[in-house]
């Protein structure tokens, strides 16, 4: 298999009044061709920044990001139009991520009529036609509006419009977190549906451990813009070395009353990395906090075969 | 020990909009006892905060209006009572916790004086003597009292839902109702709030109506479920009927919805289509439309509440027996 | 999906919105009034033929009568057929001083708040310093500079308005601007033009048509206020305005040559704001119901 997606050092900060805020500090992952990589972390991890950052809606402020073996971090205007075609995303709000003032049919044909896929209009609203047809929304809501649809299609909508110009890479922020459970599962389904006929590659972004786990096949557990852990998916679920990922795993409440099992509760709260001092940003609230923590940062280090984790103590906690 | 605390009969509600009636919540009975807890699953729109603003009489009127039924609490029809007293009830005795911490605290006042107000609307106490209560209260959900007179805005998520849990348990009422308490919270802070508030309502043996969309919650807290679609109880029983022995075609369905962190599917069981119009219900059962082991009967009438075990209700033509097509 | 049983009901904003429109009986009062006007002065050549300056001495002074239903003013011109010639005046002057004022004002008030920053902060300073200056004096100041006729009046009134619009449509982009389809067609590759005229400006229309009708109604007034001083539109051309300062003189013993055309005036604008107040109304459901 062959990497799509190659991220090094990938770093994107703000400027804030209170100080430079440090979204992502420092990701680094390969991604291959039709594989689904998920990204979890609580809200304000930086998980959606750094999904808008590989898609260039955001600038990086350092790293590299290599698609297809290129080199794309910083691409010029016209670089930037021809890799919009390949890299699209789905967002999270379904109410708020199509335009209100525009029919079904024309959001879905907007990317099209953008690249002038087609000479006629015909043939550009067949090829609409045809997608909404992939995603399952019936023709007869060609002519609706946003707001007459409920969230399960409006979804659907914004995933058509995603497929429309056979992108290579989804980045899928929060792609069925608005959506009631039965919903979510018809959406999850859809995806991977689409994954395995047009050979997608997907980053999924959630706060929902058990959607990344059922569509992952490799995790990055992210906190304060820190890749945590990064392993795949099926040994993440089985042995999660660091301590942030095993309390954030613990606190998954389950639907079934044969798994009896106590949340590690864990203090505090997640703040935001303001001109973070040096050292591992989940310490304050780590029950195995010692002073080598807080001494050095920790980057990612190959604890098993393929299964990286950034905590000083990870080896001693775990007997590894 | 077993003493009935809440009885819901036959509560239906309707909105009228435009010349429409929405058919909110239909034909809803519920009892709870004592210091239980009861856990309302259901899809956004099935009417489980309409259910939950209709004990407390909150509902917006017009265009909502509680067509029939009647609502005991403490052997008193609350539909009956004036507003007056209905005031009296409110805070004092059943409370509210909103899903959002963010726009249900007031931006203007200190978290401090909004629960010692809360405190003294009901309480004959002093300014001293509600102001050391209050201080209590917001120790109590593992707030450090010195934060009395900070604003809400100095707080994060998670805190500000403690400190509304802290207002709803001031004036130790007897029936908490909780409207996601947790859907806006992270897992960990949600881990967090749900722990508090089961440790609180244990110790001050409050009944608990909790409203939720997740099947982990309820099995982590719930002693009662009540599966609500479509504005009625499709399947209500204790936690180990239900979770054990789902029983309503929605019930199963909901369970296949949900990818399981211990076990690998590969691919989910969704229901298929939507949830019915509640301007629009079919003459049949409501799940008609999605039900996978539906049959002739169920499209033409409604299917009627049947006792499959002791206390485990099913609103199913074939509730008790195998369910086919799964 | 199978299961669709639904009918289908796609309606687009504006039937929506003509609908919630219809309902509201003083909107509809107000349209009345608006349209009898505007039909006054598209038909005023045809219900009064002899024009607006056919003098005829003999009939100075007339009181309101059957061959002269307003009267005749000093030089014994029919002051009905004034009133609806004036009504082409003023609705000219209030509609195209409107519609300029509003795309000079959307243009700068989109452009500051798309592209912010500095653009945003040089364009919103110029804007305060405009605004700083009364408008009634700067519209004075611009006729006093440009000489008095119709398209000056147009020009002054507009420049004096345009600040307002500008804030209006900056604060309706800056709300639309953050929400996820604008980074939907950013990441499908539209341009910034493509972004605001098909994604940002249908959706802040709402506010723009409410704030562009109240001020056909402000813009009518200062064009009336302007003619009065003499700066506006000159005799004999029949501007409300220039009416009511023209007659002014007589105003004890022959009140009825200010009556009508300040009616004129006050019909008018009270029709656009009862319709502006009822297009608010049902442009934002959320005000109502």
């Amino acid at each position: 298999m062959s990497v799509l997606l190659e991220v090094q050092n990938l770093k994107k900060y703000f400027n804030t009044p209170k100080g430079v805020l440090h979204a992502v500090d420092g990701v680094s992952f390969k991604l291959e061709r039709g594989k689904t990589l998920g990204i979890v972390g609580e809200s304000g991890c930086g998980k959606s920044t750094l999904g808008r950052t590989i898609i260039h809606l955001l600038d990086s402020t350092e790293g590299k990001i290599l698609f297809e073996g290129k080199d794309i971090t910083h691409p010029t205007k016209k670089e930037l139009k021809i890799l919009r075609r390949e890299m699209q995303m789905i967002f999270q709000d379904p109410y708020s991520s199509l335009n209100p003032r525009m029919t079904v049919e024309r959001i879905i044909a907007e990317p099209l009529l953008i690249y002038k896929q087609y000479d006629s209009k015909e043939e550009t609203y067949k090829r609409v036609r045809e997608l909404m047809d992939i995603v399952g929304i019936s023709p007869r809501f060609a002519d609706s509006y946003p707001h007459e649809l409920d969230g399960g299609r409006r979804q659907r909508v914004g995933i058509a419009r995603a497929l429309a110009l056979e992108p290579k890479l989804i980045v899928c922020d929060e792609p069925v977190s608005a959506l009631d459970v039965s919903i979510q599962a018809q959406i999850l389904n859809l995806m991977q549906d689409l994954q395995e006929e047009f050979g997608l590659t997907y980053i999924f972004i959630t706060h929902d451990m058990s959607v990344v786990k059922h569509i992952s096949d490799n995790i990055l557990v992210m906190y304060m813009g820190i890749p945590f852990e990064f392993a795949e998916s099926k040994e993440l679920f089985k042995k999660h070395y660091h301590p942030y990922t095993k309390a954030l795993l613990s606190a998954v409440p389950i639907p079934s009353i044969k798994y009896k099992k106590k949340p590690i509760l864990i203090k505090g709260e997640i703040s935001s990395p303001i001109n973070p001092q040096p050292g591992c940003r989940f310490a304050l609230r780590c029950p195995y906090k010692q002073d080598v923590c807080l001494q050095q940062d920790n980057p990612l280090v190959e604890l098993s075969p393929n299964h990286f984790v950034s905590c000083a103590r990870a080896r001693e906690v775990n007997d590894v | 020990m077993k003493e009935k605390l809440l009885e819901i009969n036959n509560l239906t509600v309707h909105y009228v909009v435009e010349n429409e009636v929405v058919q909110a919540v239909n034909n809803v009975s519920i009892t709870l006892n004592r210091g239980e807890t009861l856990g309302l699953v259901g899809e956004t729109g099935a009417g489980k905060t309409t259910l939950a603003l209709s004990i407390l009489r909150l509902l917006p009127d017009p265009p909502g209006r509680i067509a029939d039924g009647e609502i005991i609490f403490n052997g008193k029809d609350l539909l009956k009572c004036s507003d007056k007293e209905m005031r009296k009830i409110r805070g004092e005795k059943i409370s509210m916790i909103f899903q959002d911490p963010m726009t249900s605290l007031n931006p203007v006042l200190t978290v401090g004086e909004q629960i010692s107000e809360m405190i003294r609307l009901h309480r004959k106490v002093s300014r001293t003597e509600s102001t050391r209560l209050a201080v209590e209260a917001l120790e109590s959900v593992g707030i450090p009292g010195e934060r009395y007179l900070e604003y809400p805005h100095q707080f994060s998520g998670g805190m500000k839902q403690r400190v509304v849990i802290a207002i709803a348990l001031a004036c130790n009422p007897e029936l908490l109702i909780a409207d996601e308490p947790t859907t806006a919270l992270d897992v960990t802070i949600q881990a967090q709030v749900l722990n508090l508030m089961m440790n609180l309502k244990k110790e001050k043996n409050t009944s608990l109506i909790l409203i939720t969309h997740d099947l982990g919650v309820v099995a982590e807290t719930c002693d009662k479920v009540a599966i609500v679609y479509a504005g009625e109880i499709v399947e209500y029983g204790t936690l180990e009927h239900i979770f054990n022995n789902p029983s309503h075609p929605y019930t199963v369905g909901l369970f296949g919805c949900i990818p399981n962190l211990y076990q690998d599917v590969k691919r989910l069981k969704p229901i298929p289509g939507m949830m019915p119009n509640p301007t629009d219900l079919p003459v049949g059962c409501n799940f008609f439309e999605r039900c996978s082991s539906r049959m002739d009967c169920c499209k033409e009438k409604k299917p009627a509440t049947i006792e499959v075990e002791p206390g485990h209700l099913v609103k199913c033509f074939m509730a008790g027996e195998e369910l086919t097509g799964r | 999906m199978k299961s669709e049983d639904t009918k289908k009901r796609s309606y687009s904003m504006w039937k929506d919105v003509w609908k919630r429109l219809k309902r509201n009986k003083t909107a509809m009062f107000g349209l009345f009034l608006l349209i009898l006007v505007i039909l006054g002065a598209i038909f005023a050549g045809v219900i009064a033929p002899e024009g607006y300056d056919a003098q005829n001495l003999r009939e100075r002074f007339m009181k309101p009568c059957a061959s002269h239903i307003f009267g005749t003013d000093q030089y014994g011109r029919d002051i009905f057929a004034r009133v609806l010639y004036g009504a082409r005046i003023s609705l000219r002057v209030g509609f195209s001083a409107v519609l300029l004022s509003v795309t000079v004002g959307t243009v700068i008030g989109a452009c500051a708040a798309y592209y912010g920053k500095y653009i945003d902060n040089i364009l919103m300073r110029f804007i305060d310093i405009w605004m700083s200056l009364p408008s009634i004096l700067l519209a004075i100041s611009v006729m006093a500079a440009l000489g008095s006729s119709i398209n000056n009046l147009v020009i002054a009134i507009a420049i004096s308005s345009i600040p307002g619009h500008a804030r209006i449509v900056r604060s309706a982009v800056l709300s639309v601007k953050n929400q996820e389809f604008i980074e939907a067609a950013i990441s499908n590759g539209a341009s910034d033009f493509r972004i605001i005229t098909r994604y940002i400006l249908p959706n802040c229309l709402a506010p723009i048509i409410v704030q562009a009708t109240m001020s056909v109604a402000k813009a009518i007034l200062s064009a009336s206020s302007l003619s009065f001083i003499g700066l506006g539109v000159q005799q004999p051309v029949p501007e409300w305005g220039a009416m009511l300062s023209a007659g002014r003189t007589y105003i004890r013993d022959y009140p009825w040559i200010i009556t009508f055309p300040g009616l004129a005036i006050m019909i008018t604008i009270y029709g656009i704001n009862l319709f502006g107040d009822g297009l608010r109304d049902a442009l934002d459901p959320r005000l109502k119901n």
